[in-house]
């Protein structure tokens, strides 16, 4: 093996090396020559240009990214313990308890091999989580398909499906929701993102930080292989162009029994306070590890490379630099805590080894035996990568989208046909996107740890954190891709208002935000315009809403050939709840309350379910967002909740108020009797606009007849548009008056089956 | 009264055993895998989860561990042991119960509110139900389907030994319909769904009652607190 | 480095639901000749330097007795392979 060291890159200063194969431009390379003052040795090359890879150094999004820490006021700031910037947002929710969570993509590996990239996806936040100090205690995971009866989406489907099972099933954390969604956009590039949430007391908070000089930095874990090897820069910064040199490196394999042994070492030596800073391996490895502790510590790092344990011995030092070998962590343990460390590791049978140690000076020093490899100041490496303003345009195609509405078209509605308007009922809410989807989370563990409140299908998952005084979170996600495709500032809005609703509908109080930004290649102009509208928006959205980002993530490169998937951001709205026994049902339980809508109905059928079912329809304007009738509607649920009004609530959006019927009946086979024409008389739409309208603001509750005047008269003194639509009752039907009845099980069986039909 | 909660690597369900017992009347202990004293306590519980990754077989590597030397030998003297899920594996592979567990029948993972039917009351795990009481209680598995050799299948349901059947659906492709079994004696029982999870109203099974409320899983507990007072 | 090779199949007369699910597979795609599948485990043992009759017969009884589970399934063979 011949090895590239400091000393060589001085004597043989002109040496041609293959930045641009590793995906660093021309003037990327001649700053890191300027850095250091001469060229990189392979070692460092390896590591700038996997440090600065899109994937790691943000460099196109970071200047959009900004609007979220600048658009908050000190009210919004109130509850952050650790804002943006760190491995994932800290929330304090009180009793000295906090929770951190996050969403992140895995969507690249997962298209190559579902199974395993949506494995390591879970395994790769699991321990952004772990390393905040805290005890993951869910997951969620956001998945976007191709059309559901294109040959290549079963194998996806069940690749991803089953990689989440097995891996989250293994690590004991409940799944409590998430997102699953079919369009052929996302044939060639799915999209796998997953969120965890994890829960900590305020005094256990840890920081990916190696501040003191003479602390010890200690490798354990799996030991590092050839997995992924360059995978952060080349696996998510390629498209998946299939012609070309195939760059494509081996995927990483996960090992989700080692990931929980690994939960669990970790958090007894959190608990015995061995550590002083910790940070996961996941993309860029040992290189992005290091120099990150250093960098966020302020100090230096001595490490010999040659003590990483291997798995290949045959592995170069560029390629252990590299390695993306999972279920590693890398502590920085004080001396005197060397001894607590190894009967903790030992305990758990997890290999360790003592790489080096943390220095004064602010240089990573890197050593393959005797000879020097890597001599960087870290920040260079870890946080000064280049910053990109690149040019943005908006699309050529917008404007003829947006005229090309349903009204302009003359879309047909079936106002006057009853019998048609029934069957585009039933067809909307038992097709894919809309029906059951318990074939994918029945292959999930809701129940592990047994503080699950609400899970699939309740429109919010909520976790109790504290089993003393029930104080919970509850936590949902929504995106839509349709709407940001025509919109992509009012489409990021619409996603972080629906959220919210949903968290409002469960009970709980809306605290803060995460997102996981899928959009297609940056060096797109048009893409670019995307990104910064849905970026905007939804940082003026949060503002508006008095709830901070406190992290997330971005993937760009989400395209086949030339061809960009919607505009995709996912957010993710966390609540708190003071008991989550007071937790809302998301449907209805006892007969003979009243149904009541929230909000009002407009005539919003553009980028509908209803558009893209019944007439295979996009273009015209997504619904319209007001942003302090979701806020005055979120209080609104809150107050009726704790004054016990509400039996049940759930929110309006995809398919509106036909999907909001469904659900309700569903849920626990209560049937009812509802009538559609007040809503039409006062809100001036048509049977199909208030059926499948998707306007925003809108939510169906039931309240016993005891609590009626009391609800009403809340509604009305704080100006929410309140209407009475129909009763429960145990007839096991849903009337729709003149329109149609349904036994349930006429609802049930072709909403449940869709599913399993296309892929059991 | 004190009932052992035994973890693996690899255990998930060992805090929610606790828990549970904790919620029937009883005082949990943890137990670690590689010790080989089990304390004093006066039952044990084989939680859920995927010790040792499942790999070999689920159940196997766990079988081996040092401290089922002497849960197999005090379990022959008459201790109480429920085998919960992977727990129920390891009770087998520790050659405790008859038969094997094998993948799902549909090959994926299921976790379902699942009904049951109490067949059998004379053990230590169930003498609170009655004979056809009909429970519902979470079931999480991937390899839950129970096989055995015909003359087994025989002498179980000839002996009474099978203590609960599924009801409905047959999640897992179970021969005979098998969720629980219990040894000769009565003081061992395996079971593939998860009663640990159907002891807590708010965070169990849907109920007639209430969402998430059903505890149909707390009997069990209960039972084994009487047996090892009256014992 | 010289090995122990022991493989390890699932009984006959029980139930493969592995097996049955590959069969099946196959099926759909056309490969109407092949009428059944089981699948089974192959498991390697590296030892230092070519193993003696004894360890050969100590690898047939962990393969017995821990490697397998006479109840659900057989070893069929254990056997030393040199590379």
């Amino acid at each position: 093996m011949i090895i590239d060291t400091v000393k060589q890159s001085k004597i043989e200063p002109d040496k041609d090396q293959p930045f641009a194969a590793l995906g660093l431009k021309e003037e990327e390379y001649d700053s890191i020559r300027e850095i250091l003052g001469r060229r990189p040795t392979s070692s460092e090359l390896a590591m700038y240009s996997v440090m600065w890879s899109e994937h790691c150094s943000y460099k196109s999004s970071k200047i959009y990214l900004r609007q979220f820490g600048e658009k908050v006021t000190p009210e919004m700031k109130k509850h952050l313990l650790v804002g943006m910037g760190e491995n994932a947002g800290v929330v304090d929710i009180g009793e000295g308890l906090a929770v951190t969570f996050k969403v992140e993509s895995h969507n690249h590996p997962s298209y190559i091999e579902p199974f395993q990239g949506a494995a390591t996806g879970i395994g790769g936040i699991v321990r952004d989580i772990l390393t905040m100090g805290a005890r993951p205690i869910a997951v969620m995971d956001q998945l976007r398909f191709g059309a559901p009866e294109h040959p290549d989406t079963a194998r996806v489907v069940h690749g991803v499906v089953d990689g989440i099972s097995f891996y989250g099933n293994c690590l004991g954390l409940p799944n409590i929701g998430g997102e699953t969604v079919f369009d052929k956009v996302y044939q060639g590039n799915p999209l796998v993102n997953a969120l965890s949430i994890g829960a900590l007391k305020h005094e256990d908070l840890k920081l990916a930080k190696a501040d003191k000089a003479g602390d010890l930095v200690i490798l354990f874990g799996a030991r590092t292989g050839a997995d992924g090897i360059g995978g952060v820069s080349v696996l998510a910064s390629e498209t998946f162009d299939a012609d070309g040199p195939s760059r494509r490196p081996a995927v990483q394999v996960g090992d989700p029994f080692a990931e929980k042994v690994l939960i669990e070492c970790c958090l007894e030596l959190f608990a015995a306070g061995c550590v002083s800073g910790i940070q996961d391996l996941g993309g860029a490895g040992i290189s992005c590890a290091t120099s990150e502790l250093a960098s966020n510590g302020g100090k230096g790092m001595k490490v010999q490379l040659k003590k990483v344990l291997l798995r290949d011995e045959s592995l170069t030092p560029e390629e252990i630099l590299m390695s993306e070998s999972q279920e590693r962590m890398m502590a920085i343990v004080p001396k005197k805590h060397l001894r607590a460390f190894k009967k903790i590791v030992n305990r758990h049978e997890v290999e360790y080894s003592v790489l080096g140690k943390v220095i004064r000076k602010d240089r990573l020093l890197i050593n393959w035996g005797k000879e020097e490899i890597v001599n960087v100041p870290p920040r260079t490496v870890a946080h000064d990568g280049p910053v990109y303003e690149r040019p943005v345009r908006k699309p050529k195609w917008q404007k003829s989208l947006n005229e090309d509405s349903v009204q302009s078209r003359g879309l047909y509605r079936a106002n006057e046909n009853s019998t048609d308007l029934a069957s585009q009922f039933v067809q909307i809410v038992s097709s894919p996107n809309q029906a059951d989807k318990s074939y994918v989370t029945d292959q999930y563990d809701r129940y592990v740890g047994g503080n699950t409140a609400l899970a699939y299908p309740d429109g919010a998952g909520m976790i109790r954190v504290s089993e003393v005084s029930g104080l919970g979170v509850a936590l949902a996600t929504d995106a839509n891709g349709r709407y940001c495709q025509l919109d992509p500032y009012q489409g990021a809005q619409l996603a972080l208002a629906e959220a919210y609703r949903n968290v409002a509908t469960s009970g709980a109080k809306p605290l803060a935000v995460t997102n996981c930004l899928n959009f297609g290649s940056p060096e797109n102009p048009e893409v670019m315009w995307q990104f910064k509208q849905a970026t905007t928006g939804l940082a003026d959205a949060c503002l508006a809403l008095e709830i901070p980002v406190t992290g997330g993530n971005v993937s760009f490169y989400n395209q086949t050939g030339d061809t960009a998937i919607y505009p995709t951001p996912v957010v993710g709205v966390l609540g708190v709840i003071d008991d989550v026994a007071r937790r809302i049902p998301s449907g209805w339980q006892d007969e003979g309350n009243n149904i009541y809508l929230l909000g009002v109905t407009k005539d919003e059928l553009d980028g509908s379910v209803w558009a893209e079912v019944v007439h295979d329809h996009l273009g015209g304007l997504p619904p319209t967002v007001n942003l302090s009738h979701e806020k005055a509607l979120a209080e609104l649920l809150h107050g009726a909740s704790l004054q016990g009004l509400i039996a049940s609530a759930t929110d309006l959006s995809e398919a509106g108020l036909a999907q909001a019927l469904t659900e309700s009946v569903l849920r626990f086979n209560m049937g009812a009797r509802v009538w559609i024409t007040e809503i039409c008389e006062r809100d001036a739409v048509d049977k199909t606009a208030a059926l499948f309208s998707e306007s925003t603001g809108r939510v169906l509750v039931s309240v016993g007849r005891e609590d009626d005047v009391k609800f009403v008269g809340l509604c009305d003194a704080r100006s929410i548009p309140v209407l009475r639509i129909g009763v429960t009752d145990n007839t096991g039907e849903l009337e729709i008056q003149d329109l149609a009845t349904w036994k349930i099980d006429e609802l049930r069986t072709p909403w449940k089956a869709t599913l399993p039909e296309l892929f059991g | 009264m004190k009932i052992g909660v035994v973890t693996f690597p690899g255990s998930l369900d060992d805090r929610d055993a606790a828990r549970a017992i904790r919620l029937a009347g009883g005082e949990p202990v943890a137990l670690w895998h590689a010790d080989s004293s089990i304390k004093k306590v006066d039952a044990v519980v084989l939680p859920g989860g995927f010790s040792y990754g499942d790999y070999l077989r689920c159940g196997a590597i766990a079988a081996q561990a040092p401290i089922m030397k002497s849960i197999i030998k005090k379990a022959g003297q008459g201790l109480p042991v429920l085998g919960i899920c992977n727990g129920f594996q390891i009770l087998v592979e520790s050659h405790l119960l008859p038969g094997g567990l094998i993948r799902n029948e549909k090959q994926h993972f299921v976790c379902r509110d699942q009904k049951l039917r109490v067949e059998n009351i004379d053990s230590a795990w169930t003498s609170e139900f009655q004979v056809g009481d009909e429970i519902t209680i979470p079931l999480k598995n991937g390899e839950g389907g129970y096989i055995a050799t015909e003359e087994t299948l025989k002498m179980l349901e000839g002996e009474g030994r099978v203590v609960f059947r599924y009801l409905e659906v047959n999640p897992n492709g179970s021969m005979n319909d098998i969720a629980g079994l219990r040894n000769e004696r009565g003081n061992v029982v395996g079971l593939m769904p998860h009663p640990e999870h159907a002891v807590e109203p708010g965070f169990g099974p849907d109920s007639p009652v209430a969402m998430r409320s059903g505890i149909d899983g707390l009997k069990i507990f209960q039972s084994v607190l009487k047996s090892v007072i009256t014992a | 480095m010289p090995k122990i090779i022991v493989q390890v199949m699932p009984k006959q007369d029980l139930l493969d639901p592995q097996g049955k699910a590959v069969a099946r597979a196959l099926e759909r795609s056309g490969h109407q000749a092949i009428k059944a599948v089981r699948i089974g485990k192959r498991i390697e043992l590296y030892y230092a330097t070519t193993p003696t009759d004894a360890q050969l017969q100590e690898a047939q009884k962990i393969a017995e007795n821990f490697l397998s589970n006479g109840v659900i399934e057989d070893v069929v063979e254990v056997f030393i392979e040199q590379d």
